[in-house]
C-alpha cells in the first residue's frame, strides 16, 4: 500500500521539484483551458465578450489564491523553505565573520581531537584483523599471567588435542640477518607453525604458502613466504622470484610465496618482512646457540603466541573449559616444569591483555578527555549562540511584532548551528585525517620497524560527522529558551538592555560550566609532565649517560658454542683499547632497552620439590661479564662483585639486587654467602649485592634480579656491550666500528647510545604526556576564548552605564569590578569546581599516567597558577576597554 | 479552505472520486458533470474544484494526462487509479454509514 503510493506520488513531487516551470506552466494551462470553456459558456448565453470574461473570473473564485492553493498542495514548501533558511542563515553568518571563523574553528578544533583519539582507538584497537572471520580468532592467553607464550610441544599437544579450535597456528617474531644476493642486512620475520596460514584462512598473493603437511621433523621444510610489501620494495614486484634462494643467518631458504598486499602479520604494530617454518626454527633462532633442543624442550617457552579460529559454534566458555582439562593433564605429565597451567583467551592484535589491557584503558581515558573538550567547546558555542541571540532580541521582537511564528525564528537559529556544526566538523575532520594520515607513518622507536595502522576509514569519518551534528543541536539548543520568552511589546518599547542584567543566566551556568572542564583538562596535563618528569628521574639502577651500546650479532655471524665465549672476550679486550673508553661490559639483555626479561624461577636452598608452585621468586636472569656493573654504573652494595675466575670450574655465584636478597633471605646482610637453587636443581651461592633498578619498564613495581657470569653455563644467545666513556663522545661510533671490523669484518652490529636506546622505555610516558599536553592546552584554550568572550560581552553591554559611572566619577578600579568581576567570579567557581572534579578523576589519570595524582600540591599550585594567568589575559583586553571609555562619546552616541 | 462552506466535509472528495470512477474526464467537464448530477443542490465554485482535484492526485488517488479533448485542445484528464478506487469504497461507506444515522436522527425527531 505505501509503495503503491510512492509509485504514483513520488514522479509528482520530483517533477514538482526539479521541473518547476513546466509543472507551473501545466497548472496554468489546465486552469486557462476551463476559463476558456467557461467564456463560452457565457458568450452562448449572450452576454458581450467582456462581460462574459467577468463573470468567467467570478466564478472562478480568486484565480490567482487558487493557483497558490494548487502550489501549496504539491508538498514541497517544506524543502523550499529550508533553502531559504539556509541561504538567510549564510548570508547572516557571512555578515559576522568574527563570530563565525570563532565558531566554526572553535568546533573544529573539539572534533579534530575527537576524531584523532577515535581514531586510534579505532585502528588499533576497534579494527579486526585482516584475516577472514576476524570475530572468531582467538589467541591463547595464561590464565594467571598476561603472557602468551609456550614451549613448542605444549603448543603441539594443544594443537591436537583441542576440541574447539578449526586448527591452532603458532608464531615467534624473530630478528635475523637476511642475505636476499646483496648481503646479508638486518631483517623482521616471523617465525610459524606449519598450518599458519591454513589456520588463518589466507590465501597467496603469489606462489603457494607451506603447510601442516610439509612438515617431517627439525629443519625439513626450508621454504620462506615473503610479505607483499618486502616483496614490493626488495624484489621491486618480481614475480621470478618464486623458488629463488635466499639466506637467513646463512641457511638457505627457498622463495615459495607472497602474502596478500594487507596482511601485515598477527600483531597490529607489526610488519613481518617473512614467515619461515618453526620447525627451521633452530637455523633462525637462537636455539643451536644456547645449546637447547627447541623443539622438544618443555622448559623453553619461546612460542610468543598460539592462535586459531573457533569451531563455529564452540562458545570462548566451552574452549577455555576444554584447554584447561588439556593444562591439567600436562601438570600431571610434567610436574617438573609445569606448575597451575590454566587458560584464557584474548584477542591476538595486540598481542591478548598485555599490551591490549592498558592501550585499551589508555585510549578509552584519552577518548574521555576528549569528550570533555567537545562538551566544553559546546558550552562555548552555547554561550557565543546565547549573547548573539541576545545582541539579536530587537530584530527577533521585530520578526514576532510583523507575525513571524517563534517556530519560524528557532528554525533559522539551528540552522545557523546546523551551518556551524557543518563547516566545524568539516574542517576538524580534514584536519584530523591528515593528521592520523601523519601519524601512520610514524616511527616511533628508532631501528625497528612498525606499523601505526591508524588511517582513517569510514568508521572515523562517521563519528566526526554525528558528534559535530549532535554538538551542533547542543548548542543550538541554549538559545531557544530565550527566544520563547522574548516579549517583542517590553523590547521594542525599551530597547535590548532590559533583559537578564542581575539573574544567573544560562550563559554564566555554560562558563561555569565550560572552565570546570578546562580547568580538570589542564589538572591532567600538569599531572602528565609532571609524572614525565618524575619518570625521568627515577631511579634506573644504572647511569645510560656517556654510554655507548654495542650489538654485536655473534649468531649472524656464525659463531657456536666455545666460540662465543672466546670472541665475548677478545671484543671486551678490543673495545678496551678504544680511544675514551673508560669499562666495558657485556650483558645479554640490557635492562630497559627492550621490555624483554629473561625470567626464570628460583628456590630456596631449603626446597626439596623444584615444582614452579614451590619457586620462591621469579626474577629476572641477567648474564654479565665482570666489569659489567662498573661499565653500567651499578652500585655494588654488599659482598664482591663478579671476575673472570668465576667460570665453568669454579662454584656458580651470583650477584642479586636488594629486592632479590629481600624476598629470599629477608635482607642485604644475610644474603651474602648463601645459596639458592635454580629449577634444574643448580645450587648458586649469593656472593654480593647491587641496588635495585628498573628492568622491562619504567613503570613496574621493585623486581628481584640476579646477575650470573657468562661464563657459567651455555654461551649467551645475544652479546651487548657497554662501553662507558670518559665523556660525552659523538665522534666514536667510527672508532668503535673499526674496532669490531678488525675483529670479525662479517659480524653485523648495532652502535647506540643508551640515552638514545631509553626512547622505547619512555615512549608511553612521552605519548601520554604529548596527548594530555594537547588537550590541556585545547581546553586553556577553549576556556580563555570562552572568558573572553564572556567578558567582552559584558563590557559592550554595560559601555552606558560604565560611561555615565565614569562621568559620575566612578573610580577605576570600581569600573573594573562593574565590568569584570562576573566574568572573573565565574572563572573562580569554574576553576574551583574544576580542581575538586580533577582531584575526582585521579582513577582515569592514573590509568594513563605513571603514579599519576592531582592531589600533589605542586599540581593543584599548577593549575591555579594557570587558571589565574589565563582569566587575566582573557580580561585583560575588555578590561583596556572599559578603562579607556570617554564617558563623552559615548553618552552622545547613544 | 478548498472546499465551500455549503459541502459537508470530506463530501467533494467522494463526489470528485465518484465521477471519475465512471470515466476519466478533465477539469471542466469534471465541474458541468457535478453541476448536471445533482442539480444546482451542491455547489462547488470552478476555481474551488482544482486544488482539490491536485490534492486527490497528490494523495496518488487520481493521476492525470494531458490529452485532447472532444473540441480538439489539448485538456489535462484525470483518472482513478487502484488506490483512489479503494479509497472511495472507504468513503462512500462511510459516507453511507453517517448518511443512514443522521437519517434515522432526524425521522427519530419527527416521529
Amino acid at each position: 500500500m505505501r509503495i503503491e503510493h510512492w509509485f504514483y506520488t513520488l514522479p509528482l513531487r520530483l517533477r514538482s521539484l526539479f521541473r518547476r516551470r513546466q509543472v507551473d506552466q501545466d497548472l496554468e494551462d489546465e486552469l486557462q483551458y476551463h476559463l476558456e470553456m467557461k467564456i463560452e459558456e457565457y458568450l452562448a448565453k449572450g452576454l458581450t465578450p467582456k462581460q462574459s470574461r467577468q463573470a468567467a473570473l467570478k466564478a472562478m473564485d480568486g484565480l490567482t489564491q487558487k493557483k497558490e492553493e494548487c502550489r501549496d498542495l504539491r508538498g514541497i514548501n517544506a524543502i523550499e523553505n529550508t533553502f531559504r533558511d539556509l541561504r538567510f542563515s549564510v548570508r547572516l553568518l557571512a555578515k559576522s565573520p568574527g563570530f563565525t571563523v570563532v565558531a566554526v574553528l572553535t568546533l573544529a578544533l573539539a572534533i579534530c581531537a575527537n576524531a584523532v583519539v577515535f581514531g586510534v582507538l579505532n585502528g588499533m584497537v576497534l579494527r579486526p584483523l585482516n584475516v577472514p572471520r576476524p570475530e572468531s580468532l582467538y589467541g591463547i592467553e595464561h590464565g594467571n599471567e598476561y603472557s602468551m607464550t609456550e614451549s613448542y610441544p605444549d603448543y603441539v599437544d594443544l594443537r591436537d588435542r583441542n576440541r574447539s579450535f578449526d586448527s591452532l597456528a603458532a608464531f615467534c617474531p624473530t630478528q635475523v640477518g637476511l642475505d636476499t644476493g646483496n648481503g646479508s642486512a638486518r631483517s623482521y620475520g616471523d617465525v610459524v607453525s606449519g598450518n599458519y596460514f591454513d589456520a588463518l584462512g589466507l590465501q597467496p598473493y603469489l606462489g603457494r604458502f607451506f603447510h601442516a603437511s610439509d612438515e617431517h621433523g627439525a629443519n625439513s621444510v626450508p621454504y620462506l613466504v615473503l610479505s607483499y610489501s618486502f616483496w614490493h620494495d626488495h624484489f621491486s614486484d618480481d614475480r621470478g622470484v618464486l623458488g629463488r634462494v635466499v639466506r637467513i643467518n646463512k641457511h638457505p631458504f627457498t622463495v615459495v610465496g607472497v602474502t596478500p598486499p594487507d596482511f601485515h602479520g598477527i600483531l597490529i604494530f607489526g610488519s613481518p618482512d617473512f614467515y619461515v617454518p618453526l620447525v627451521d626454527g633452530d637455523e633462525v633462532q637462537w636455539g643451536s646457540l644456547m645449546g637447547s633442543d627447541l623443539l622438544h624442550d618443555r622448559g623453553n617457552q619461546w612460542v610468543f603466541m598460539t592462535l586459531g579460529h573457533l569451531k563455529s559454534g564452540v562458545t570462548s566458555e566451552q574452549a577455555v573449559a576444554d584447554l584447561n582439562s588439556i593444562g591439567v593433564d600436562l601438570d600431571k605429565a610434567y610436574p617438573k616444569t609445569h606448575g597451575k597451567t590454566r587458560f584464557r583467551l584474548a584477542r591476538p592484535g595486540l598481542y591478548g591483555d598485555y599490551l591490549g589491557g592498558p592501550a585499551q584503558a589508555f585510549l578509552t581515558g584519552l577518548l574521555l578527555l576528549a569528550g570533555l573538550i567537545l562538551l566544553a567547546a559546546c558550552a562555548n558555542l552555547g554561550s557565543l549562540f546565547a549573547a548573539r541571540t541576545a545582541d539579536r532580541s530587537r530584530e527577533i521582537a521585530l520578526r514576532l511584532a510583523l507575525g513571524s511564528s517563534r517556530h519560524r525564528i528557532l528554525r533559522t537559529l539551528f540552522t545557523e548551528a546546523f551551518l556551524i556544526s557543518l563547516a566545524g566538523g568539516g574542517l576538524g575532520l580534514s584536519a584530523s585525517v591528515a593528521l592520523l594520515r601523519g601519524l601512520s607513518t610514524w616511527q616511533p622507536v628508532p631501528n625497528i620497524p612498525m606499523r601505526v595502522p591508524v588511517s582513517p576509514d569510514g568508521n572515523v569519518y562517521l563519528v566526526a560527522l554525528l558528534l559535530a551534528l549532535v554538538s551542533g543541536l547542543l548548542f543550538g539548543l541554549v538559545p531557544v529558551r530565550q527566544v520563547l520568552r522574548t516579549d517583542p511589546y517590553q523590547i521594542v518599547k525599551a530597547g535590548s538592555n532590559v533583559i537578564g542584567m542581575r539573574r544567573v543566566t544560562v550563559r554564566d551556568l555554560l562558563l561555569v560550566g565550560q572552565v570546570a572542564i578546562c580547568a580538570v583538562l589542564v589538572t591532567s596535563s600538569i599531572v602528565a609532565v609532571r609524572g614525565l618528569v618524575r619518570l625521568l628521574h627515577a631511579k634506573l639502577g644504572f647511569e645510560p649517560r656517556n654510554v655507548m651500546l654495542i650489538d654485536a650479532d655473534l649468531n649472524m655471524a656464525g659463531y657456536r658454542g666455545e666460540a662465543v665465549l672466546a670472541m665475548q672476550k677478545r671484543l671486551i679486550e678490543a673495545l678496551q683499547k678504544v680511544p675514551g673508553a673508560r669499562t666495558v661490559g657485556l650483558i645479554d639483555f640490557v635492562p630497559l632497552l627492550t621490555t624483554y626479561v629473561n625470567v626464570a624461577p628460583v628456590f630456596t636452598d631449603q626446597a626439596a620439590e623444584l615444582k614452579p608452585s614451590n619457586a620462591a621468586a621469579h626474577p629476572a636472569i641477567y648474564r654479565i661479564s665482570p666489569e659489567y656493573f662498573q661499565a653500567a654504573g651499578t652500585a655494588l652494595l654488599l659482598g664482591r662483585t663478579l671476575t673472570w675466575h668465576d667460570d665453568q670450574n669454579a662454584p656458580r655465584v651470583a650477584v642479586v639486587n636488594q629486592e632479590f636478597a629481600r624476598r629470599i633471605f629477608g635482607s642485604v646482610a644475610n644474603a651474602i654467602g648463601r645459596y639458592y637453587k635454580m629449577q634444574d636443581g643448580t645450587r648458586v651461592q649469593v656472593v654480593g649485592a647491587v641496588e635495585d633498578g628498573k628492568y622491562a619498564m619504567l613503570t613496574e613495581d621493585p623486581r628481584p634480579a640476579a646477575f650470573v657470569p657468562i661464563m657459567q653455563g651455555p654461551p649467551t644467545g645475544t652479546t651487548l656491550l657497554i662501553l662507558r666513556l670518559d665523556r660525552n663522545r659523538t665522534e666514536i661510533a667510527s672508532a668503535i666500528r673499526n674496532t669490531l671490523r678488525g675483529l670479525d669484518a662479517g659480524m653485523p652490529a648495532q652502535i647506540q647510545n643508551w640515552n638514545e636506546g631509553l626512547s622505547i622505555a619512555l615512549f608511553p610516558a612521552r605519548l601520554a604526556t604529548v596527548a594530555l599536553g594537547v588537550l590541556g592546552l585545547l581546553g586553556a584554550m577553549l576556556a580563555g576564548t570562552g572568558v573572553f568572550g564572556m567578558a567582552a560581552y559584558s563590557v559592550s553591554r554595560r559601555l552606558k552605564e560604565l560611561g555615565i559611572r565614569l562621568a559620575l566619577g566612578a573610580q577605576r578600579r570600581e569600573i573594573l569590578e562593574a565590568g569584570l568581576g562576573r566574568a572573573l567570579k565565574l572563572l573562580a567557581f569554574g576553576s574551583a569546581a574544576g580542581i575538586v572534579l580533577g582531584m575526582l578523576s585521579a582513577r582515569v589519570l592514573a590509568s594513563i599516567v605513571y603514579q599519576a595524582t592531582p592531589r600533589d600540591p605542586l599540581v593543584s599550585a599548577g593549575v591555579i597558577f594557570a587558571m589565574l594567568l589565563l582569566g587575566l589575559l582573557a580580561t585583560w583586553i575588555p578590561a583596556q576597554r572599559a578603562l579607556s571609555l570617554d564617558p563623552v562619546t559615548l553618552l552622545r552616541e547613544e | 479552505m478548498s472546499r465551500p462552506s455549503d459541502l459537508v466535509q470530506g463530501t467533494l472528495d467522494l463526489l470528485l472520486l465518484k465521477i471519475l470512477a465512471l470515466q476519466p474526464l478533465n477539469g471542466w467537464a469534471i465541474s458541468q458533470r457535478l453541476r448536471q448530477v445533482s442539480g444546482d443542490v451542491l455547489q462547488v465554485s470552478d476555481g474551488s474544484l482544482y486544488p482539490a482535484l491536485h490534492k486527490l492526485e497528490q494523495e496518488g488517488w487520481i493521476t492525470a494526462e494531458w490529452k485532447t479533448s472532444e473540441n480538439n485542445r489539448r485538456a489535462k484528464y484525470y483518472s482513478l487509479t487502484r488506490l483512489g478506487r479503494a479509497q472511495l469504497e472507504k468513503e462512500a461507506a462511510s459516507w453511507t454509514r453517517l448518511s443512514d444515522a443522521i437519517t434515522r436522527v432526524v425521522r427519530l425527531e419527527e416521529a
